[in-house]
């Protein structure tokens, strides 16, 4: 098998039987890319979920673009990106055309209203989970708690204000925290 | 116009998502409901939809958006965009970059931004499930959507603490979908 198609048809495969996103295809991705295909070593997998972390956007893509990259340069990269996207790209496509007719069936519509509070929910969740795993600093739950009860009032009295406005204030902040409190004390080199 | 909105919106996302598919929500219900895009109530559906349906929640969310503002092409242009941002930048670490993210100074704010982006998913959490109990602006009250709710919570929280036991959010959602039908049925 030619190897971006390989990549291609592995991260395909990853895209559209992991449900439920994130960390769910992280464990995928290690099982198809290091064990199986034996592309990266367990190490690699270990530093991408780090950088993950740090940078923005869906996990599952910043692991396909660094397989793919590690695998066959840029190509490589776009191979597995656009592999690891487009099963789901296709499969909410058809659900787009057909959700606004299915919602017009009275029990789904009522189906929908019990999902709307599980979301909720979820969301909830996800928040607690990160919370747990958050350092018990001052700092980061001040800001942590600020944030929320900014937002809240921005909900509640419909505000129009951007939340990327609100975390590049506090990036800024604890930036200046950091430079003001002088660069002996070495933070956040954890390694 | 539409287009290079739902782009620039999406990028946005893209670029501010730090924390999963989850941080990326309280993004996009930004720039949705700014732009007039969908309903809270729509978006809310198409987040479990998301939940339910293989990939990543993010690419989801944007090519339904995508879909339902502008047809294949906006749905093509806003998961571009949404990739694009965590494209490049792993680019740039694996290629070149392995320092950057160490930087003190870029990990320095990264420890405002993530707190920070914690917060704001809790408030969409608890904002979204207050709005679902009261229709805003608070004037009545779902008592069906309160029983519901509570159900969940128990099951949800109260089964993966005690039992040792996990319900998959897909479950939940299945349980949901079962518990709104009988609810609402009367």
């Amino acid at each position: 098998m030619k190897p971006l198609w390989n990549l291609f048809l592995t991260f395909s495969k990853i895209g559209l039987f992991t449900f439920g996103g994130g960390y769910a295809m992280i464990s995928m991705i290690e099982d198809a890319c290091v064990e199986k295909k034996k592309w990266i070593t367990h190490d690699d997998m270990m530093n991408i979920t780090v950088v993950a972390e740090s940078t923005p956007g869906p996990i599952a893509i910043n692991c396909a673009t660094f397989v793919g990259y590690k695998q066959k340069g840029f190509a490589g990269a776009v191979t597995a990106t656009v592999g690891m996207v487009l099963p789901s790209f296709v499969v909410i496509l058809l659900i787009a055309k057909l959700l606004d007719n299915f919602l017009g069936i009275t029990i789904i519509a009522n189906a929908f209203k019990g999902i709307k509070l599980a979301v909720g929910l979820l969301i909830l969740d996800a928040a607690i989970k990160m919370i747990k795993k958050m350092q018990k600093k001052p700092l980061p739950q001040t800001i942590m708690i600020s944030a929320a009860v900014i937002m809240l009032l921005i909900n509640i009295f419909a505000i129009n204000f951007s939340s990327v406005a609100l975390m590049l204030i506090f990036g800024g902040i604890s930036l200046v925290i950091f430079l003001t409190k002088g660069n002996q004390r070495k933070v956040g080199d954890k390694k | 116009m539409i287009y290079l909105n739902l782009f620039f919106g999406f990028l946005k996302v893209g670029c501010f998502a730090f924390g999963g598919a989850y941080a990326a929500i309280p993004l996009i219900r930004d720039i949705v409901l700014s732009y007039g895009w969908l309903s809270d109530e729509m978006l809310t559906y198409m987040i479990a939809v998301s939940e339910s349906t293989p990939g990543p929640i993010m690419v989801n969310l944007a090519t339904y958006v995508g879909t339902s503002q502008a047809g294949v092409i906006g749905a093509l242009i806003a998961t571009f965009a949404v990739v694009l941002p965590s494209f490049i930048i792993i680019l740039l670490v694996t290629a070149i970059l392995s320092k950057a993210i160490k930087n003190k100074y870029v990990q320095a704010v990264l420890r405002g931004v993530k707190p920070c982006m914690i917060g704001i998913i809790l408030a969409t959490g608890c904002w979204m499930i207050a709005k679902n109990l009261f229709s805003v602006p608070f004037s009545a009250f779902d008592i069906n959507a309160l029983v519901i709710t509570v159900i969940l919570a128990v099951l949800y929280f109260g089964l993966n603490q005690k039992m040792k036991k996990s319900i998959s959010p897909m479950m939940l959602i299945i349980i949901s979908a079962v518990l709104g039908m009988a609810g609402y049925a009367f």
